[in-house]
Order: structure tokens, then sequence, then C-alpha cells
């Protein structure tokens, strides 16, 4: 109960933080961290983002983890993306990791899933894939790792909702050919290897047609033993 | 009894090579700083890469140069040559076989490197772990690709020789026209090229690099330092920002990547050097449209637009600069003939680099999606600013 009210609270220190941030938008105190991310919101902001037509994920309240080894994988080119490896080609450990908890330290509401025709057959496989895998092609159950809700588990998994979905089948198909990499030992290049490219589609189309739950805070711990072993970069030293 | 002398003989030849191989941990930090001061790593480690493994593709109007592996792998780096062929390629151009290296190498620079820095770049890459790869040959046009002609270009255009200092200059002069000159190579960069890509020394034009202008160091039209305070230069080259200038692009990552590691003294000693480069005119500006009144008369509104909608709210009301954002009024990549980097900047935005004068420094946004007819409006309105030249 005690632990429920902690929760309540939390939400509403949240919720006052996205309404600041909301109506500070146009002009954020000088000296701020606000201030600093301006040129990340230019595409990462809630106004740039677009479930149906769009490619640029959603950054906020995912993991502080997962987007720090994001920014530290762009920087060493283990992450392609051009002007992602720009932006962050000469910033050091700590400023990243500065921007990456400002992104993580807020939630903003998701738009709606964007509705796309997809057959029957493809939502059951999309559907099994997320939830069970495919024991005899060795495919773990994203949720596995990502969390029974998906919405991602602390400090490194990231939410696997409110992406769109040309996005999921990029990272996908960049997993298995090797533009996105992370610190060994790359869990996700394994995985995107077992997957056939029906599957990618599946898998993508699905999650992408899940809406966004009200809490979708990343779970603080996975639901079971991950079946895989992920690296990740070590954070900056406080 | 010859066995006898021959077995000794033996020894002490390897007795001496062991002698000569030792490294002492003085010569191998001394090294690891100068590879610093070099920017060695800049080509030489892929981003991502193992460090110095090579692999990084430079591009070049003659084609694509991969950087070589200058690891201690006998196979795929170097680890077979000795330190007088180490000192033959970056004094001389020269590779073990004979042949020339491609200027790519920036050894025009390097051959002022005194020699017992040379040796100690060696005895620092020699204690790195040895990494066995091979990369990618380059793919250059096909003139480009015969490796004999570079000796032709070797006699046309490279004159050896290390670095004299001045008598007649201070210390502090001397070192500092020693590392720009040398390791640094800041003209490998910053000078115009000719057509068969030698650095025209006389040029006030500096050169392309990586989609950048990087500019002149001979005219305070563009990047020259002269007239600059030395603690302002210093900083320029340190922390990547001072006042309103502020690092960009290739730039910042040689600020970030090898500047900013270098000791106070020599950075002083550089920003001294850079300051007294006999400043040269600013070259004759390049071709530009010619506006009717009213062409220029719409193209001043819809500048004027897209800086109040975009531009404004940092960079001021009149282009005066704020906290966060560079004044722009009177700024160099607004006033200089080239636009080149005026339009990576706004198209591509960024940050300078983070250093210790600067760990969070502010950023410009891309403009990704603003229209040419947009750009060369708002381009125009800054450049009709009051204030500017």
């Amino acid at each position: 109960m005690k632990r429920f009210a902690a929760a309540i609270r939390m939400r509403c220190a949240l919720l006052l933080t996205v309404a600041g941030t909301a109506t500070a938008w146009a002009a954020p105190p000088t000296d701020s961290i606000d201030q600093r991310v301006l040129p990340c919101l230019s595409c990462h902001g809630e106004r740039r983002v677009d479930l149906q037509e769009g490619y640029v994920p959603y950054l906020y309240g995912k993991p502080a983890g997962y987007l720090y080894n994001q920014l530290i994988n762009y920087r060493e080119a283990r992450r392609r993306h051009r002007t992602m490896e720009y932006m962050v080609g000469h910033l050091s450990d700590e400023y990243l990791w500065e921007i990456a908890r400002y992104f993580a330290e807020r939630d903003l509401p998701y738009p709606a899933p964007a509705g796309e025709p997809v057959s029957e057959a493809q939502r059951a496989r999309g559907r099994q894939l997320v939830r069970e895998g495919d024991p005899a092609r060795d495919i773990p159950a994203c949720q596995s790792c990502h969390g029974e809700r998906l919405t991602g588990v602390q400090p490194n998994t990231p939410s696997l909702l409110g992406l769109p979905r040309i996005y999921l089948m990029a990272q996908l198909g960049a997993w298995r050919v090797g533009t996105r990499r992370a610190a060994a030992p790359d869990c996700m290049h394994v995985i995107a290897e077992r997957l056939s490219p029906q599957d990618v589609q599946a898998v993508a189309a699905w999650l992408a047609a899940q809406p966004v739950p009200a809490d979708h805070a990343p779970a603080a711990e996975p639901v079971a033993e991950p079946p895989l072993e992920c690296g990740s970069v070590a954070l900056p030293r406080p | 009894m010859r066995r006898k002398l021959l077995s000794v003989l033996v020894l002490f030849g390897m007795l001496l090579s062991a002698v000569a191989a030792a490294a002492s941990p003085e010569q191998i930090e001394r090294g690891r700083y100068l590879a610093r001061a070099g920017n060695c790593a800049g080509c030489h480690t892929a981003p991502g890469g193992a460090d110095f493994a090579g692999g990084r593709a430079v591009h070049s109007p003659f084609g694509t140069f991969y950087a070589p592996n200058i690891t201690a792998d006998p196979d795929t780096g170097i680890g077979r040559w000795s330190v007088e062929q180490f000192r033959q390629a970056l004094q001389r151009g020269r590779r073990p076989d004979g042949s020339a290296l491609y200027p790519a190498c920036p050894y025009p620079n390097f051959t002022r490197v005194h020699a017992a820095d040379i040796d100690a770049i060696y005895a620092y890459l020699r204690s790195l772990p040895a990494v066995r790869q091979s990369n990618p040959p380059h793919d250059l046009a096909t003139l480009a690709s015969l490796r004999p002609l570079m000796r032709v270009w070797q006699w046309l255009y490279f004159s050896p020789g290390e670095f004299r200092p001045d008598p007649a200059k201070s210390e502090r002069w001397n070192r500092g026209a020693y590392l720009v000159e040398g390791l640094g190579h800041c003209s490998a960069c910053h000078a115009e090229r000719n057509l068969l890509g030698a650095e025209d020394r006389e040029s006030s034009r500096g050169g392309l690099v990586q989609g950048w202008y990087a500019p002149s160091l001979y005219t305070p039209a563009e990047a020259g330092l002269q007239g600059w305070p030395l603690e302002r230069a210093a900083a320029l080259l340190r922390h990547g920002k001072a006042g309103d200038a502020s690092t960009m692009g290739p730039m910042a990552d040689v600020v970030f990547n090898s500047l900013q590691y270098l000791d106070e003294a020599d950075i002083l000693a550089m920003a001294e050097y850079l300051r007294s480069l006999p400043e040269r005119p600013a070259a004759a500006p390049g071709r530009r449209i010619r506006l009717s009144p009213q062409q220029r008369e719409a193209a001043l509104a819809l500048g004027s637009k897209v800086y109040g909608e975009h531009c404004r709210d940092c960079h001021g009301e009149a282009a005066q600069g704020s906290e966060v954002a560079p004044r722009l009024a009177g700024n160099r990549v607004l006033t200089m003939d080239d636009r080149t980097n005026l339009v990576q900047i706004i198209r591509q935005g960024g940050y300078p680099p983070s250093t210790q004068g600067d760990p969070r420094p502010f950023g410009m946004p891309p403009f990704h999606a603003l229209s040419e007819r947009e750009l060369d409006a708002v381009i125009l309105y800054l450049r009709e600013q009051p204030g500017n030249p």
C-alpha cells in the first residue's frame, strides 16, 4: 500500500514535470539541460513524433542506461545514422549520460498507435513471437527481456511500444546486417539473424499496433532469467 | 671455433637489438602524448574500432583512402618495420619497399618532426596490443592508383627536412611553429590544394575537408588568429570555444580528440605561432548571383521571416547572440566569402566539442527541412545585418 502511494506520488510529480516542460518549451531557463537538449528536440520532441509515417523514435521515459548506450553506440559508430553520429561525435561520456537522463526522467503521453492493415495470420505470428517466441528456431519471446508489458526493464532494456512500424523493421534489419550493434555480447544481433523477413514484418506490425498503457514506466526487474546475455557499456563515474 | 664466434656474435646482435627495442616508460608516455598532438587516431582508428588498427575511409578528390593498420601486427600492421623504416615513412614519405606513400598521410608536415619524437611515437605504437586487421585497399581514380607516380609527385612538391628553429624568435614561438607545421599538420586541411593535391602555401584560401571548408589561417577574415589576445586564441584551440568563436564539424573533432589533451604550454605556443602568421589579404570574392531589386527585397523579406521563426529565440533580435548561442553579426562564418560552413551549420546543426573549458556545450538544432530558397534568403538576410562588413 505504501509502495502504491509512493508510485502515485511519483506519477503526480512526473505529470507536473510534464506540464512544466510543455509550458516552458518556448523558452527554457538559460543554463539548463532543457536548453542544452533543444537540438535533440527538433527531431525527438513531442510534436515531431509521427507513428503513422514517422521513423524517429520517442525517447521519453526509456531507461537511462538504454539511452546512454545508444548515444555511445552512435559516437563509436556501432550504430549508424548520419545525423546521430554527427550530433554526438564529440560529446563526452558525462554529457551524454546527462542527456540520456533528461529523456529518461521525463514522461509525455504517447500518441495512439497507427492502425495498419495486417492479415490475421501475420497478426497471429507477430503476437506469438512477442509472447511465446519460437522455441523450434531458438527465438526467445520479446517479453522475456522487454518485460511482460513490453514497456522495457531497468536499466538497459527499452520499451517496444509507441514505435513506428518502419522504425521497428529497420532496427531488426540493421541488427541483422550489422549497421546497428551493441556492446558485446550483442544479443539482438543473434536474435535478428534467426528471424525471417516475414517474422520481422509480423513482429513490427503487431508491436506498432499496441496501445501504450497509461503507466508505461519500465519494469524494475525482468520477469525471469533473460534467455541471452546482453552487453552494455559502463556508466560514467559520478 | 668459428661456430662459437658466430654464436657470440649472434648473441651480441640480439642483445643490441634488445637494447634498441627496449623503450623506457617515459619514452612511451611521450609517444602517447605526441600521437595525440598529431591526432594519428583521427585517421588510423576507425570509429568504434581497435586503436590504430586503421580502416577509416578518408575521402579525397582522388578517391577513397583507407587508413592502414599501424599496430605492431607483423602481417597486417607495421610489426616488421624497424624504427629507421618508420622514420623514413614519416620524414621521407617512403615505405619499407622503397615505394612512395600517398600524401593522404601528411608526411609533408611530418618531415619537420624531430627523429627523437618519431622514435617515441614508434615506441608508443609498439607498446600497444598488436591487432590483426586487414583493411580495404584504397579505391582511387585510375591515374592516382599508379603508386610509382607518387615519386614524381614527391619530386614536384615535396621538400623533406626536419624543423629548424629560427634563432631570432622566442623559444615558445619555435615550439609553436614546430607543432603547427609538423605533427599538428594544420595545413593539411587549412591550406588550399592544387589540382594534384599539393598544398598551395601562398594562397589566402583554405581547403575543403569532409564537406566543410577549413578556413585559411593566413587571413583574419577567415580563421586567422592575427590580432587575437594570446589567451583567447589558446582557449579556442584548447576548449573549442572562445567567446563567439566556436569549433564545429571536423575542427570540433580535432579539439575533442587531440588539442584538448595538450599541455597548456604547447597550446600557448601554437596560439603564439598562429597569431604571428603573416597576414594575407582575403581572397577575391567568388561569383555571386545578381538579384534584381525586387528579387532582393523578396529574399530579404523571406530571410527575415525565417530568422524570426527559427533563429531569433537563441541568436537575438539583432543577431547579437545570447548566453546560449553565438553572436552572428560580424561572425566570420557569415562574413567570409565561402559559405560552405554556414550551410553545414544551418542544415546539420551540431554541438561544439565537450571539453574541460566547455563540458556541456549548447548546440544548434539541424534545419533539414528548410528549402533551398529559405536557406539562401536567411543567409542573405544575415549577411546584410549591420555589423557585417
